[in-house]
């Protein structure tokens, strides 16, 4: 009898199975067909000198084994993209993440009125046009009438060029892109925050807990697995730098805004050297995964 | 759940098959369209030009019974990147417009037809008909590769007020002059920041320009060597880069977001660009600044060689794959006449590659384009290479800008940019050797 039950229930299971993978079909076949083929193809053509010479004729292309890359690790100017795009991560990412946690807690926060306006004014950066976005900050940051200069001339600072000086360029990149995408942060970031059972901070307030207190027992463990993935978010977003500097510094002054997708677009996209480009792609794939396993360990680790 | 049934009632519904047979009718009548005996040439124009050139063609189509023209606008920015993916899925159009430094590549690419056949029987195209300089930008191994369709160059602009208080009644003719009279403006405007001339380190023409008027060689052995290090560009390259370490011309480019408002406000008098300026000059100089700006060909090395400029603009070529040549041959006829480049000059403010056209008094009795006629008669070409573009845009303009902040001296700057240039290069090399 058992047995009969459960012969019948792996029948049942099985087909069950052959049903979801009918169902599944369309996208996995769409996404091996979009998305496996061309990350293989990237991947050989990273073997290869693929450029315009070869676009025309393909008894131009020279299978170059691991010369790309091994040009590309003697190349001063990716070690600057790579340190510009480091610099980028370490500096806006935390910076970011607590913006927005700061902003969602204040939004969070019972004496605070107006609430939706408020998002809906924090959450409009993300949502516009950042070429639009770019020509605001730009006449913002514009070293003879820009407002920045302008309210620093009251403290007595001199003028600063912000976007022509190697260091002023990439803070000032920081704090734009900071503005920009805090919004979407915080949103996940109210959510995790209206998640938290009321009754935790009704406990707390009982046992005498003070604010801060509140923020450290309840809050911040509250909101771990919210903060997780926010930061490997913001962490990999941030490592796909491109947007801003293209806009704003086209990689100048003295290449200290280049970033490492700018530097793969100049090469594959407009020099048409596709082979070095598609060799970019994949280390910094490398270093974006190495990064999302090293944040996971660290994070695994402390919880 | 209320809008998946909303979904199904609507596929269930009278409309479906209405919109059955609507899609049908529409397959069928586009099918019509195909198998008739017209013929359709494909045509993409970039930006503003792509824009304005529908309103020339029904003059076109009605001398070509027969023949129908479809412009597809594309714009500037994006436009090479789409032309070579239309090139790689073989989707391009019978004829389109290249930037003149863009044939080479399109060339290697063998993606457009040599005009040469057509050429020997045409009365409309002739060599002589055009500047000499912009002609050879499209011929290559000396087959031709493209028709000039407008040209530009560039020549400088100048406030004639600024240069008048500086002792200067004509604009300068020399390097020693242009360089003596920046001093002088400079002097003068010693405690006010502004500058004699703007030379931006984002922009290399003036580099090339500066290169060539010395009678320098760029590039050596067959464009497969960069040969920047040479001592007459070395010359060129230090006298330009004198001029942000004098404080003349200012270093970086964000502190003027707009030349034509910063040339209005003086803030600086000189400035070496192209054609595409004059309307904006004009929409800003207004006032009692109407009189005070003019152009000038370019100042020359010395006093007996006159100074050259590039020779810019876009030509026209047609697609290795048409299958129409013969049509768009005479696409290509039709708008090099010179009454057809007059037209197309007032809409778009484009100048007439052929010279014709010149004689018209809308361009003979503008003032701001007598410099213009004179400089297109000394205009050379840059290196006809696919590579030109990376070794100008990426690495020049990269070590202009390092040699302008003295990061690294002219000779450093110059040796690593051959040693990059070089790199590039070595594909080149490489296929020039194969095919020996």
């Amino acid at each position: 009898m058992s047995k009969e039950n459960n012969h019948i229930e792996k029948k049942y299971f099985r087909s069950g199975i052959s049903a979801a993978y009918f169902f599944l079909a369309p996208a996995m076949i769409s996404i091996f067909v979009f998305f496996f083929i061309p990350v293989i193809a990237a991947f050989i053509i990273s073997f290869t000198d693929f450029d315009i010479y070869s676009l025309g004729n393909y008894s131009n292309l020279r299978f170059i084994g691991l010369k790309n890359y091994s040009d590309l690790l003697g190349n001063e100017l990716f070690w600057t993209s790579l340190r510009n795009t480091f610099y980028f991560v370490v500096a806006a990412s935390p910076l970011s993440i607590a913006v927005s946690l700061g902003a969602a807690l204040i939004l969070n926060s019972k004496l605070v009125k107006l609430k939706a306006v408020f998002r809906l004014a924090y959450f409009i950066p993300v949502v516009t046009t950042l070429v639009a976005v770019a020509i605001v900050w730009r006449f913002i940051y514009h070293p003879r009438f820009g407002m920045l200069n302008y309210l620093l001339s009251f403290i007595g600072i001199n003028p600063i060029d912000w976007l022509g000086d190697p260091f002023w360029a990439m803070p000032s990149i920081i704090l734009m892109s900071i503005w920009k995408n805090f919004g979407y942060n915080m949103i996940i970031f109210i959510a995790g925050l209206q998640n938290i059972p009321e009754q935790l901070y009704e406990a707390a307030i009982l046992e005498g807990a003070n604010a801060w207190q509140q923020f450290k027992k309840i809050t911040l463990p509250m909101l771990a697995p919210t903060t997780i993935f926010i930061s490997i978010i913001t962490m990999i977003g941030n490592f796909q730098l491109f947007a801003e500097p293209y806009v704003m510094t086209q990689g100048g002054p003295l290449n200290k805004t280049l970033s490492v997708v700018q530097y793969m677009y100049q090469e594959g996209f407009r020099w048409w050297n596709m082979g070095y480009s598609a060799s970019i792609a994949f280390v910094l794939f490398i270093i974006i995964f190495a990064g999302t396993m090293l944040q996971l360990k660290i994070q695994k680790q402390t919880a | 759940m209320k809008s998946l049934r909303f979904e199904i009632k609507i596929l269930n519904s009278k409309e479906t098959l209405f919109l059955f047979i609507f899609s049908l009718i529409l397959t069928l009548s586009l099918s019509c369209n195909e198998s008739s005996d017209e013929t359709v040439i494909d045509f993409w124009g970039l930006g503003s030009e792509g824009e304005f050139v529908k309103q020339l063609l029904p003059k076109f189509e009605a001398e070509n019974p027969g023949i129908k023209v479809k412009v597809q606008m594309v714009p500037w920015t994006a436009a090479q990147e789409k032309l070579i993916s239309a090139f790689a899925s073989n989707n391009l159009p019978d004829a389109f417009q290249l930037g003149n430094t863009w044939v080479p590549q399109f060339a290697q690419l063998e993606a457009i037809t040599d005009l040469t056949e057509w050429l020997r029987t045409s009365d409309v195209i002739k060599k002589d008909k055009y500047f000499v300089g912009i002609w050879y930008t499209n011929v290559i191994d000396s087959l031709v590769y493209g028709i000039p369709w407008y040209i530009d160059t560039r020549i400088l602009f100048y406030r004639t007020d600024v240069l008048q208080e500086a002792g200067f009644n004509s604009p300068p003719k020399t390097w020693d002059e242009l360089y003596l009279l920046s001093k002088k403006i400079k002097e003068a405007n010693k405690n006010v920041e502004k500058y004699a001339i703007y030379i931006p380190t984002n922009e290399w023409a003036n580099f090339i320009i500066f290169g060539l008027q010395n009678g320098a060689d760029i590039l050596k052995d067959n464009n497969t060597y960069g040969n920047f290090s040479s001592k007459k560009f070395t010359e060129a390259f230090s006298y330009l880069t004198n001029f942000y370490k004098e404080n003349l011309t200012p270093l970086g480019v964000s502190q003027v977001t707009n030349v034509y408002q910063a040339f209005a406000e003086e803030y600086f008098a000189m400035y070496i660009s192209g054609p595409w300026n004059i309307s904006e000059f004009k929409k800003w100089m207004t006032g009692d600044l109407k009189n005070k700006w003019m152009t000038s060909s370019l100042p020359g090395p010395s006093e007996n060689t006159k100074g050259v400029s590039l020779a810019g603009g876009s030509s026209l070529v047609i697609s290795k794959r048409s299958k129409h040549k013969e049509e768009t041959w005479k696409l290509i006829e039709f708008l090099s006449k010179p009454e057809i480049q007059i037209e197309f000059y007032h809409l778009v403010n484009d100048l007439p590659a052929v010279k014709e056209a010149w004689e018209d008094s809308s361009l003979s009795s503008n003032p701001y384009m007598k410099a213009f006629y004179e400089q297109f008669n000394y205009v050379v070409a840059t290196p006809k290479i696919p590579e030109w573009e990376q070794i100008v845009f990426s690495k020049l303009q990269q070590y202009v800008e390092l040699a302008a902040r003295n990061v690294l001296t002219v000779k450093e700057a110059l040796k690593k940019l051959d040693d990059d240039v070089n790199v590039i290069l070595e594909k080149r090399r490489w296929m020039l050797n194969k095919s020996k």
